[in-house]
């Protein structure tokens, strides 16, 4: 994917001057310091676009994703939707922000209630945000849903706990592909998966953009992931958007020497190259 | 749904031989016997074992037991020895005020349980939440005979809202039945509406920190269907074991909560009875108190199957 036209000229997504707080512990929260989650980012995503932000954990790259979902509100800066401030939007009707905004986590199989089977988890999003109430036109849209992702339809009566952790991510990504959203926001979305399932769900993510054009604010700590993916690359450090640029460029000329430490994590199945590499760390 | 219910009875039946042996057995534990309690203090002791003879409480327990066990098997629990009344129309008499005042005691206690620690949890370490706790931890340091009492003298004398005494049966008035069973089962379900409301508390608060919540407030459903419909159903699980336990625990709690309100019930017989040793009354009760108890464990366990679909009835 890596030298995929930059399709930011279209902003969907306008992250300004973003700032998250959080007030630290203490049992009584008097006196108590304040923690810079994030501290003023800014970035855009294009239509269509799939960004990455990466960074290590503690980085902030998950609250800024929380924020874009309207889960958590932040101290300060917009966040739009088009022409729209997600905040406001998710206050007014969360409805239609979510419509257009979904989902998918990091722990596949948790993300799903176990109560329910996945044709209950698929049904929700389109009794509520499509108000599809009938049963038989919501089990007949599960299916083609499931097909989207490549699960064969008679998986809709398992329950998640039947379900491996690539079949549970497919599940979470059909569920959040329900609404027709135009972006969808995907919080560490393989990490928890093994390499080769990770590969297919990543495919299946290349390919899903293809078919719908929707947009990926792709979260992770794994860079290596990150690149086949996206066109553009956010490098998120103690709350700060380090360097940004074109997945090419992050990964084959970083500036920023986290962005370099960063790489030089990615593991390598070539020893050459891997000692090469580490020369470059040393120095 | 019926025969499972049929087979999980069938299954507690060893249970219910088990505790028929041990009622048996700990009244026997008891030194005197029944007919030293009708002759009174100065019996001699040919008088007391010739009625020994009579009642024949002189032959081998195991033979005791078979006799009561066979007869109880065709509904004849026997008649009292220092009475004379049948045990079955005792408890069908005074059983039902009992279990009145069980059954109240556990609405009590699972409406303001499960309705506080929501409220708590939801609340969390906000003052409502600290208010809660601290209702939870006077509701389960405070004794329900001395809730009993105060209920009894305040409302029921001083203010005289409810009447502080007796029983009438649902079937004389549905009103009056209500009227007098309100500060009974208040007495009894507050301890227990604690340990219900701290279970809810914790339960809600464990399952609304899983990531399918946030999943499920990311796809953008009302706060409150995430509550009742994703949360609370699956917090409900373990729960529902305390209620389970806490049904017990009403029905023992329930005998010393309806001597103090003067209700007809079979605690004063079961309490009198164990004093004189009167077996076929002890018997009767405890097998019929624990068979009670064994039901609604099996029905709390087949609620498992409702709130967990996991689970799969067998």
């Amino acid at each position: 994917m890596t030298g995929a036209p930059n399709r930011a000229d279209s902003p969907l997504l306008c992250v300004e001057d973003l700032v998250v707080e959080f007030r630290g512990g203490g049992l009584f929260s008097i006196g108590a310091e304040k923690v810079h989650a994030v501290r003023s980012i800014s970035f855009v995503v294009g239509q269509g676009e799939a960004y990455g932000l990466v960074g290590e954990s503690g980085s902030g790259k998950t609250t800024t994703g929380r924020c874009v979902l309207g889960l958590q509100v932040p101290t300060s800066g917009r966040i739009q939707l088009g022409s729209d401030d997600v905040v406001e939007l998710r206050r007014r009707d969360s409805g239609a922000l979510h419509r257009r905004i979904q989902a998918v986590f990091q722990n596949p199989v948790a993300s799903l209630n176990p109560a329910m089977s996945v044709e209950e988890i698929l049904a929700e999003p389109l009794r509520r945000l499509l108000g599809i109430r009938d049963r038989s036109a919501a089990r007949r849209r599960s299916k083609d849903l499931l097909d989207e992702v490549r699960l064969p339809s008679d998986m809709l009566d398992r329950r998640p706990t039947e379900l491996s952790g690539g079949q549970a991510q497919r599940v979470s990504i059909a569920r959040a592909l329900a609404p027709e959203p135009s972006l969808i926001v995907l919080d560490e979305a393989v990490s928890a998966l093994d390499v080769a399932t990770q590969a297919q769900v990543i495919n299946l993510l290349a390919d899903l953009r293809d078919e719908t054009s929707v947009s990926y604010l792709f979260i992770a700590h794994d860079l290596a992931v990150v690149r086949h993916l996206c066109d553009r690359i956010g490098v998120m450090s103690t709350g700060e958007i380090v360097e940004e640029g074109t997945a090419s460029a992050i990964c084959h000329t970083p500036t920023d020497g986290y962005t370099q430490r960063l790489l030089a994590a990615v593991p390598v199945p070539d020893p050459t190259v891997k000692r090469v590499r580490h020369g470059l760390v040393n120095s | 749904m019926v025969r499972t219910f049929a087979y999980r009875l069938a299954a507690a039946v060893p249970l219910a031989v088990l505790v028929s042996f041990l009622a048996f057995g700990l009244v026997h534990l008891i030194p005197g016997s029944a007919s030293e309690t009708i002759l009174g203090d100065g019996a001699t002791l040919e008088a007391v074992a010739e009625l020994d003879r009579q009642l024949g409480l002189d032959r081998p327990l195991h033979e005791q037991y078979w006799n009561w066990v066979t007869d109880a098997v065709r509904g004849d629990l026997g008649r009292s020895v220092i009475t004379s009344r049948h045990v079955s129309d005792t408890l069908i008499e005074r059983y039902p005020v009992t279990l009145s005042v069980a059954g109240g005691g556990l609405l009590v206690a699972v409406a303001i349980g499960v309705a506080g620690g929501t409220v708590a949890a939801l609340r969390q370490g906000r003052l409502t939440d600290r208010l809660i706790s601290l209702g939870t931890a006077t509701g389960l340091a405070v004794p329900n005979f001395w809730v009993a009492v105060l209920l009894a003298f305040y409302v029921g004398v001083q203010l005289g809202w409810l009447p502080a005494v007796g029983y009438v049966g649902p079937t004389e008035s549905l009103f009056e039945w209500v009227k007098h069973l309100i500060m009974p089962s208040i007495a009894l379900g507050l301890g227990s509406a604690a340990v219900v409301a701290r279970q809810m508390r914790g339960g809600l608060l464990d399952v609304l920190d899983r990531p399918y919540i946030t999943a499920a407030r990311a796809k953008g459903l009302r706060y409150r269907r995430v509550v009742v419909v994703h949360a609370m159903k699956n917090a409900f699980i373990p729960v529902v074991t305390v209620i389970g336990f806490q049904a017990s625990v009403m029905l023992g709690g329930a005998v010393l909560v309806e001597l103090i309100f003067g209700m007809p019930g079979i605690g004063v017989q079961v309490v009198g009875a164990v004093l004189s040793q009167d077996l076929p009354v002890v018997q009767g009760v405890v097998m019929v108190a624990s068979l009670t108890v064994i039901v609604m464990n099996v029905l709390i366990d087949m609620s498992y199957a409702y709130f967990d679909p996991r689970v799969r009835l067998a």
